[in-house]
């Protein structure tokens, strides 16, 4: 039998890129809530947790919303970038970033957090500047804290459903998924299809889980 | 010269105290900051490191003004080329004992006077070590020549040795007087250690509540003009006992316990637990309540 394995590759190229992203945002989100003595941070935070207590379809209600080419925002980026966000690659990496961002930033902020504010003081006592301080002192001390952000951030962008359906709508190699391949062949009543889907993802989200325990259990707490 | 005023509000175990203090530091001092724990020494040290911010006051260095509320400068912590040694060495956890010290270094090419500094503390077999391999004595060299590869302007220690055991601290003692000789920059420590004041200071600052109460050289703060003396240490009163018309003081110094005479008349003044000086004038010992 011959099994289609482009859901399986769109799925970790998805993840792939969504990590890379939240990698990139994430750091300095999760820095600028834990250090900045500004109110608006009160306002952030929740909303980067939105996704853990909201139903993904509520965000790929609104992203489709905002992005459809009906749209003001949708329209914009059509007509002067040729860019389409509904039914795209991009689509679904813009949804996972933000679907995903609260596995990311919440261990790279309970790290930060509790990171000792007097090794911070000494390096800026030797001369160093925020920012050297952040990629020379803190992050080689938060490793664990980064890992779990980079594990789960891609683990859980591997798992989603609901989102990438709504805004990717199921495009065969364009948008189709592994867990929306599942979906559909088990509507169809093709079990081995969702068989093989399935089994893939259920063996790499144990792999990928165990792998982590192992390390952050290797690494030494020196804080 | 280094000009000192400022003023803040405190909240310590004891209630909300005012700290106010005023005072300057002539180049080459050796300051010590002494009083009881919550009269605001080390929010004094951090005030002038610019880690922490006086409600208002004015700190100026040599012709650099540090922070000067009335006009709005606040020179941040970085800029201020100050050195600081924490009471828990702060030493960076990932980082080898050289790297550590590296790191400190304002401009890379100076690595060689890594070396030395390694030297002078004894260290160059360690530096390889991570500083979880190293003991609490080890650390503290380390960090006090970290802070020194740093060629601060003003060198600030927050009761460095208070973590140590006394004969360490004693050691240690030696090795900061010998880096402070060896290249003379101010500098204040804050201690609750008398011995510690008297072996290294040469202005002493004493603070209560918020308020430097007494300022001078030590023996003129502890009444000790007459005081010449070849030794000088600083102990607790162990036991004092009548023998005939002469009380023998038994004093512990440090690990060790000395006897030491005195008429009935002194002794009647003191107590078990006193903190007294110790000092030899000429031949004899003579003891005294500070």
């Amino acid at each position: 039998m011959n099994f289609d394995l482009s859901p399986l590759l769109l799925t970790f190229k998805l993840a792939a890129t969504t990590t890379l992203i939240l990698i990139i945002i994430g750091v300095p989100l999760a820095y600028w809530v834990v250090f900045t003595p500004r109110k608006l941070k009160y306002l952030v935070e929740p909303l980067i947790s939105m996704p853990l207590v909201l139903p993904p379809t509520v965000l790929g209600f609104y992203i489709l919303l905002f992005f459809s080419p009906q749209s003001w925002l949708g329209n914009f980026l059509e007509t002067f970038f040729h860019i389409k966000i509904v039914f795209t690659f991009l689509g679904l990496v813009i949804g996972s970033v933000l679907f995903s961002l609260p596995f990311m930033v919440n261990p790279i902020k309970a790290g930060l957090q509790s990171f000792p504010q007097s090794l911070i003081e000494a390096s800026y006592s030797l001369g160093k500047s925020k920012r050297e301080t952040l990629f020379k002192v803190i992050l080689p001390n938060i490793k664990p804290s980064l890992l779990t952000g980079i594990v789960m951030g891609f683990a859980h962008t591997v798992g989603e459903f609901g989102v990438v359906l709504m805004i990717g709508g199921s495009i065969p190699g364009v948008t189709r998924t592994a867990s929306i391949a599942i979906f559909n062949d088990v509507e169809a009543l093709n079990y081995a299809n969702a068989h093989f889907y399935a089994g893939i993802l259920f063996v790499t989200a144990f792999v990928i889980l165990f792998t982590l325990n192992i390390l952050n259990r290797k690494t030494v707490k020196i804080i | 010269m280094i000009i000192i005023k400022a003023k803040k509000r405190l909240i310590t175990s004891q209630g909300s105290i005012s700290l106010e203090v005023d005072f300057k530091i002539a180049d080459k001092e050796l300051i010590a900051l002494y009083g009881p724990s919550g009269a605001g020494k080390t929010t004094i040290l951090r005030m002038i490191a610019g880690l922490t911010d006086p409600d208002e006051g004015f700190i100026k260095v040599d012709d650099e003004v540090w922070f000067d509320s009335g006009k709005g400068i606040n020179k941040p912590v970085q800029k201020r080329r100050i050195s600081y040694v924490f009471q828990d060495y702060n030493l960076f956890p990932h980082m080898t004992v050289r790297e550590n010290l590296e790191y400190a270094l304002q401009n890379p090419k100076d690595y060689n006077l890594i070396d030395d500094a390694l030297e002078m503390v004894h260290l160059t077999a360690l530096s390889h070590c991570k500083p979880d391999k190293l003991s609490g004595g080890q650390k503290q060299r380390v960090a006090l020549i970290r802070a020194l590869l740093h060629k601060p302007k003003i060198f600030l220690l927050d009761e460095p040795l208070s973590s140590l055991d006394l004969e360490l601290r004693l050691k240690l003692q030696d090795e900061i007087l010998a880096i402070y000789h060896r290249f003379k920059i101010p500098t204040i420590f804050v201690t609750h250690d008398l011995s510690e004041v008297f072996k290294l200071s040469n202005q002493i600052l004493i603070l209560e509540q918020g308020k430097i109460v007494r300022a001078g050289k030590p023996e003129e703060i502890f009444g000790q003009e007459i005081l010449s003396g070849e030794f000088k240490f600083v102990g607790n009163i162990l036991e004092l006992k009548l023998e005939d018309f002469l009380y023998i003081v038994t004093v512990q110094i440090g690990h060790n316990c000395t006897k030491v005479i005195a008429t009935e008349e002194e002794a009647r003044e003191w107590r078990v637990g006193d903190k007294v000086l110790v000092a030899a004038k000429a031949f004899n010992p003579i003891i005294m309540k500070v």
